[in-house]
């Protein structure tokens, strides 16, 4: 069977599987919309937060991004397992005993102020906009290279899919999609890995691959890539520092507790029963997450070593461009790859200098997109390859759906503006404000902004600068008083936007960094990208500073960090 | 409210608290020490086809954040039932 045949089946049955349960994980009221009613087993639940975490930036870029930059490429991988750490022992119990719906609903409360309230959800919608941005624009790309239909096309099929479970099951919708999601995202990442590795190595674990020699050889895999990037002119892979030390402690640190900050991953932990449990489903989760984090290394390295291979066979042997093999033309086609003859030789030069490279153009996305064709997988597991983009797009897009449409339907709406309303109007009032923001985020992926491609980081360094420290500071000291939050939150949020600002253009847009592009003077070399940490501590210091000149928070703080610290007594989360 | 009476309450987060400190510095160790700062030290050891150092950055360390929780979560609740905060 043709590759297209064989992709539609396999995302046709993956859709049909969504819609079915759909139908079958109806919300019936404002606890099931919001936190699936609050008994999600926490295996289960760690399986939801691993799919609803990892995003189309984790399944098709991040094996890329390491692939490109070697070791790198580690900030990635500590920072975005890293911080489920920090969740499980400083953020999750708490929050969940405090038993509400919301992130910023915690922030009102315990700084009794509505608002520190307010700024929370404008932090929680910057960051989670900015994310899902990305996310639609991975169902586009997704659909519109394996089953070549317009872009646009593609784009609505997969709103209309989220729309169904989103709108009618919420949380409760939400969480079982995301399962299944995990299970199809999950084996589409490692089926072609264990496949590779085999090839390459012999070895059908790729954790174990990685470290092992090359199949019928002597030569340890990771060396035979490092003398090889080295003869290209390219720094050693296992040991290409991303530009200093400093540097990558910083961008390590800011994925840590930016994920940690991420407002649809905590609401996660909303849905478990028990103090208990949301300690251990955040276990849960790393171990799923764990599964794609340690074979995502593997797949990089093993890739570009297939990738050089193919275009150079043997040493100072190139291949002959008119003899490139098919997935090299249907790559090209999309504009993630291009070949120009720069020596006029009709041959593949690749190498670390622009005089001599002929590969213009090598986007990381094609290194696990193309990365079956490129070792000639079957085409079965391509197919099931796109199924898995899909997955892991749609899953994290209806998490950020769905933390965006509390906020509006439970904080903004019922928290503020219409305080009477009754459930059933509030249930009515969140499906609609899903609906919309549904609608939102498919209009802004087809008409991105013009920042749309820096933006999944900025979401890190957003959450990271505000919402993290003041959730932090809430559990942890009960001498932090309202004023203190708010000028931390807004302080923390402010520079973090001005760095990236400055450094990349108002809005993202060329040429408008006000100071003038000035990469010389990164504040101690800390690209923006790895800032968060930075605001964070801006963050702490503001709050702690405003704190000592303004009055202590009244008694009932006292009370409130008392009782979230202590598990017993939780009940399921409820809003009274 | 809760179970406990004020002197409880303390001990029972001072030993959550000691016991978080703890782990968090083995979470400290194994990614910002072994994975970053210590890395080129880490790197002139060799465990199969991995340099250590790069292996603590794209592998050991998610593995002991993995434990790191596991291990929190049985402690904790054990600390539970040992305060009668346990829920039912």
């Amino acid at each position: 069977m043709d590759l297209q045949t064989l992709s539609y089946i396999f995302v046709g049955a993956t859709f049909a599987l969504y819609l079915g349960i759909a139908v079958w994980a109806r919300a019936g009221s404002t606890k099931d919309f919001y936190i699936a009613g609050g008994g999600v087993h926490p295996v289960a639940n760690g399986m939801a937060t691993a799919a609803d975490w990892m995003s189309a930036a984790s399944f098709i870029s991040m094996a890329g991004m390491i692939s490109f930059m070697g070791y790198g490429g580690s900030v990635f991988l500590m920072g975005w397992t890293g911080g489920y750490v920090i969740l499980a022992m400083l953020l999750a119990p708490y929050l969940r005993k405090y038993g509400k719906f919301t992130v910023p609903e915690f922030i009102g409360d315990r700084f009794y102020s509505r608002t520190a309230r307010v700024v929370a959800v404008i932090c929680l919608i910057l960051c989670s906009v900015t994310y899902v941005i990305g996310q639609m624009k991975g169902v586009g790309v997704a659909f519109s290279r394996f089953l070549e239909v317009e872009y646009a096309t593609g784009l609505f099929v997969g709103m209309v899919i989220v729309f169904f479970y989103a709108v009618l099951g919420g949380m409760k919708g939400i969480t079982y999609t995301q399962i299944a999601q995990y299970c199809v995202l999950i084996l589409a990442y490692t089926i072609p890995a264990i496949f590779i590795s085999l090839q390459l190595t012999g070895n059908p674990v790729p954790q174990l691959g990685l470290g092992s020699t090359i199949a019928g050889s002597e030569v340890y895999l990771l060396d035979m890539l490092d003398r090889i990037v080295v003869d290209l002119g390219f720094k050693q892979y296992t040991t290409d520092v991303r530009l200093s030390t400093l540097n990558m402690f910083a961008y390590t640190m800011s994925l840590m507790i930016g994920t940690a900050g991420l407002p649809h991953v905590i609401i996660r932990f909303f849905t478990v029963p028990k103090v208990k449990d949301a300690r251990s489903s955040a276990g849960w989760a790393l171990v799923f997450i764990a599964i794609l984090y340690t074979t995502a290394p593997a797949v990089g390295a093993m890739a570009r070593l297939n990738l050089i291979l193919t275009i150079e066979p043997e040493q100072d042997e190139y291949l002959v461009y008119a003899e490139r093999p098919q997935w090299f033309k249907n790559w090209e086609t999309t504009g993630l790859l291009k070949y120009e003859d720069l020596n006029g030789d009709g041959l593949i030069q690749y190498s670390a200098d622009p005089a001599v490279n002929d590969m213009v153009k090598i986007d990381n996305d094609i290194m696990v997109l193309a990365n079956p064709e490129i070792a000639k997988l079957p085409n079965w597991v391509i197919a099931l390859v796109a199924a898995g983009g899909l997955a892991a797009a749609l899953s994290t897009a209806a998490g950020l759906l769905l933390a965006i449409a509390s906020a509006i339907s439970h904080d903004l709406l019922k928290g503020m503006i219409a305080p009477n309303i009754t459930e059933k109007q509030e249930l009515l009032a969140s499906r609609v404000a899903m609906a919309f923001a549904i609608l939102g985020a498919g209009y802004l992926g087809l008409n991105p902004p013009g920042f749309a491609a820096g933006t999944v980081a900025l979401a890190f360094g957003l959450a990271a600068s505000s919402i993290f420290p003041a959730l932090m500071m809430g559990i942890f000291s009960d001498r932090v008083n309202k004023e203190g939050a708010i000028a931390g939150m807004v302080a923390g949020i402010s520079v973090t936007l001005f760095y990236v600002f400055q450094h990349k253009g108002i809005m993202f847009i060329p040429g408008t960094s006000f100071l003038g592009d000035m990469q010389p003077n990164w504040f101690l070399g800390i690209e923006p990208n790895a800032f968060g940490v930075v605001g964070a501590i801006v963050n702490f210091a503001v709050a702690a500073a405003v704190t000592s000149v303004t009055a202590a928070p009244p008694a009932s703080v006292r009370e409130l960090v008392d009782h979230i610290r202590i598990p017993a007594g939780a009940g399921t989360a409820n809003d009274h | 409210m809760s179970p406990l009476t004020e002197q409880q309450a303390k001990e029972y987060w001072r030993r959550n608290v000691s016991l978080m400190v703890k782990l968090m510095v083995i979470w400290f160790v194994v990614s910002f020490g072994c994975g970053i700062l210590l890395f080129d030290f880490l790197n002139q050891i060799q465990i199969g086809g991995y340099k250590l150092g790069f292996w603590f950055a794209q592998q050991g360390s998610i593995y002991t954040f993995v434990v790191l929780i596991f291990y929190y979560a049985r402690k904790m609740a054990a600390l539970d039932i040992e305060f009668g905060v346990e829920e039912e």
